[in-house]
């Protein structure tokens, strides 16, 4: 007779065990079964997946627009009279302190030189008859303005560090100023005059991101306005920061510009995302997910069904085990461990896919793939999960089989 | 009838009182219709260990009602039956299913054979539910396959095998677990007369190794083998001669 080893009786080693030779028994089977679940999970894992991805886009495009630049200046405040009053002040170097701060790639001070009246004519012609013209603006700047508010030359240069160190007579037209100006070429080494000094064109600026002004603008190096035109202090910083740069801006920046008074310094950054694109953004994995889900629910369905017709099939071999000593809960987790398996199985392959898909599809259309790997882990999860609930049902009608039913109706 | 050899329970018993391994005493069935069907009517049976006993009978008679008794698969309307001393027609499912698991080895008509698994994983199945241990499970198996004169055989699949081979596996796993008695149910009714000649042959061996059997059959010859015949017509059981 059988020795006494009540632990080595059918255990969850044995279950999972049988299960997995029943799973494999029938492998042309196992394939459609998995099918539903991999449709599913593979739709879940693509659809939040590419929500991702187009998440991205669309926080790309935001960005593209407004998101990279950001500028600083000296905060104000009203005072008893009602009138601004200006707090604190920016240091001269303030493009260069604000520059190394990480996620900075480009900063300029701006300034409106106030050149006492003095008028702004490519002729120095004294016509006391000529009806009184305004004159372009003159704003002062540093070097890296191009960079910094996304602009670009037309013709010529830009003045770098060296002039800007030596106070050169140079300047940068904005295209309108240039053209009300009649300077068509900076080939021909025109000159333009504020007051009775000669300034040399060096560059005309025919586009700008930010700052409108500065095509109208007579633009002059930082140093030339302090010393042609008494220029106390700048103004502004404008900034081309790093997406996502913007918390440590908002933080650093004004530390780094006023170390004594920091919040003298009004910074005005790119906040998070906004609303309304968080707005787009969760209405779209909403619709992503009910569709995935519903994949699921297809898929869960479709396991149940087939595990369920695989109970019916296999009643004789349930009555063999029962008759061979397997309890009704043997019989149970048999068939759950087997509906746990295929869930799984369609869960691993549905998520493989659909990592497949959105890195095939982003490929395609040069899109950077964005993938939680978390989601895509969990998703695999999903599907046993889906293969446990599917499976809870017909693993409950195969415990119920009556042995002797079960035996007559064969193998 | 009853024989004088030992059963491993009967050493804490006095040796004039050898308890059988099975007993039946006024053991009824009725299945529930219109008319109630009474396929077994207070029936009385004992089998001794090393009993090698023929239940015979026409079809419909009660044959299988019995043996699904006896291999405790159904429940008696009324009556008891004891499985070596213990009383199993009031115990709890889960003791009638380990005693089922340790004592009883079922031979079918169709073999009930799983098509998908080999010889060898067939023949393992019984060894999971009756609490092998492990580490003996396959030498177990393969003792059992070796003694049915099948070792050459235990990778193939059952579908590959004849007839007479299948139910020699079907044996195998019914004497893997070592058990108390084996009860075969039409053992050869799917067999030509070459493979049943075979079958019952082994059914002498190991009766002569000391298993005890009970085998329902409606072919004489079969039932010539057995030691011990009774026959069952319309619920009732009686002793042939």
């Amino acid at each position: 007779m059988a020795s006494e080893h009540p632990r080595d009786r059918f255990g969850l080693r044995d279950a999972f065990a049988e299960a997995v030779a029943g799973v494999g028994a029938r492998t042309g089977r196992l394939l459609l079964t998995v099918l539903g679940t991999v449709l599913g999970i593979a739709a879940v894992v693509v659809t939040v997946g590419l929500a991702q991805t187009g998440a991205n886009r669309i926080n790309e495009r935001f960005d593209a627009v407004g998101a990279r630049h950001a500028s600083a200046e000296p905060a104000t405040r009203d005072n008893a009279q009602g009138e601004a009053q200006v707090l604190g002040s920016l240091p001269w170097d303030a493009a260069a302190r604000a520059e190394r701060i990480a996620g900075v790639r480009a900063a300029a001070t701006i300034s409106t030189v106030d050149t006492d009246g003095a008028t702004i004519t490519s002729v120095p012609v004294n016509d006391p008859s000529a009806a009184p013209r305004s004159s372009p603006a003159v704003l002062a700047t540093s070097p890296h303005l191009l960079e910094a508010v996304g602009g670009t030359l037309s013709q010529g240069r830009f003045f770098d560090s060296g002039h800007d160190e030596r106070a050169d007579r140079v300047v940068v037209l904005g295209v309108d100023a240039a053209a009300r100006l009649g300077v068509t070429r900076v080939a021909t080494l025109p000159s333009v005059f504020i007051g009775d000094e000669p300034y040399q064109v060096i560059g005309i600026m025919d586009s700008t991101e930010r700052r409108n002004n500065l095509l109208s603008s007579v633009i002059v190096p930082d140093g030339t306005a302090r010393a042609d035109f008494d220029l106390s202090k700048p103004q502004a910083v404008e900034m081309l920061i790093q997406v996502g740069a913007s918390p440590v801006l908002i933080d650093q920046l004004p530390v780094a510009l006023a170390p004594t008074n920091p919040n003298a310094i009004t910074v005005n950054a790119p906040g998070k995302p906004s609303s309304v694109q968080q707005d787009i953004q969760s209405d779209v994995y909403v619709v992503f997910l009910a569709l995935g889900g519903v994949a699921l629910l297809i898929g869960g369905v479709g396991i149940a069904n087939v595990t369920l017709l695989s109970v019916m099939e296999r009643a004789g071999e349930i009555g063999l085990r029962r008759a061979l000593g397997a309890r009704r809960r043997d019989v149970a987790a048999q068939f759950l461990i087997e509906s746990v398996i295929v869930g799984g199985l369609g869960g691993l392959i549905g998520a493989s896919s659909g990592v497949a898909v959105v890195a095939v599809v982003s490929l395609m259309r040069q899109w950077t793939p964005v993938l939680d790997l978390r989601m895509v882990l969990a998703a695999a999860l999903a599907g046993a999960i889906v293969g446990l609930l599917a499976g809870l049902y017909p693993a409950l009608r195969a415990a119920r089989m009556e042995p002797v039913a079960a035996l007559r109706s064969g193998l | 009838m009853s024989t004088t050899q030992a059963s491993p329970a009967s050493d804490k018993l006095p040796p004039h009182e050898p308890v059988p391994v099975l007993s039946l005493r006024g053991v009824s069935q009725d299945f529930p219709g219109t008319p109630v069907v009474r396929a077994l009517r207070r029936t009385d049976l004992d089998v001794a260990s090393g009993d090698y006993l023929a239940i015979v009978g026409p079809s419909g008679s009660g044959k299988s009602t019995l043996l699904n008794q006896l291999g405790l698969l159904d429940r008696p309307t009324a009556g008891e039956y004891r499985l070596r001393g213990v009383a199993t027609a009031t115990a709890s499912e889960k003791v009638r299913t380990v005693m089922r698991a340790r004592h009883i080895g079922f031979v079918f008509q169709s073999f009930h054979l799983m098509p998908h698994r080999s010889v060898l994983d067939n023949v393992l199945l019984a060894t999971l539910y009756s609490g092998v241990p492990r580490a003996e499970r396959h030498t177990r198996a393969m003792a059992a396959l070796e003694r049915v004169g099948l070792g050459h055989r235990t990778r193939f699949m059952p579908t590959t095998l004849s007839g007479g081979e299948r139910q020699r596996v079907a044996i195998a796993r019914a004497v893997v677990t070592l058990p108390d008695v084996l009860l075969a149910d039409e053992p050869t009714g799917n067999l030509d007369s070459a493979s049943s000649a075979a079958i019952m042959d082994l059914f002498d061996e190991l009766h002569g190794d000391g298993l005890t059997l009970v085998v329902i059959t409606h072919n004489s010859d079969v039932a010539a083998r057995a030691g011990r015949r009774v026959q069952i017509i319309d619920g009732h059981l009686a002793e042939l001669p």
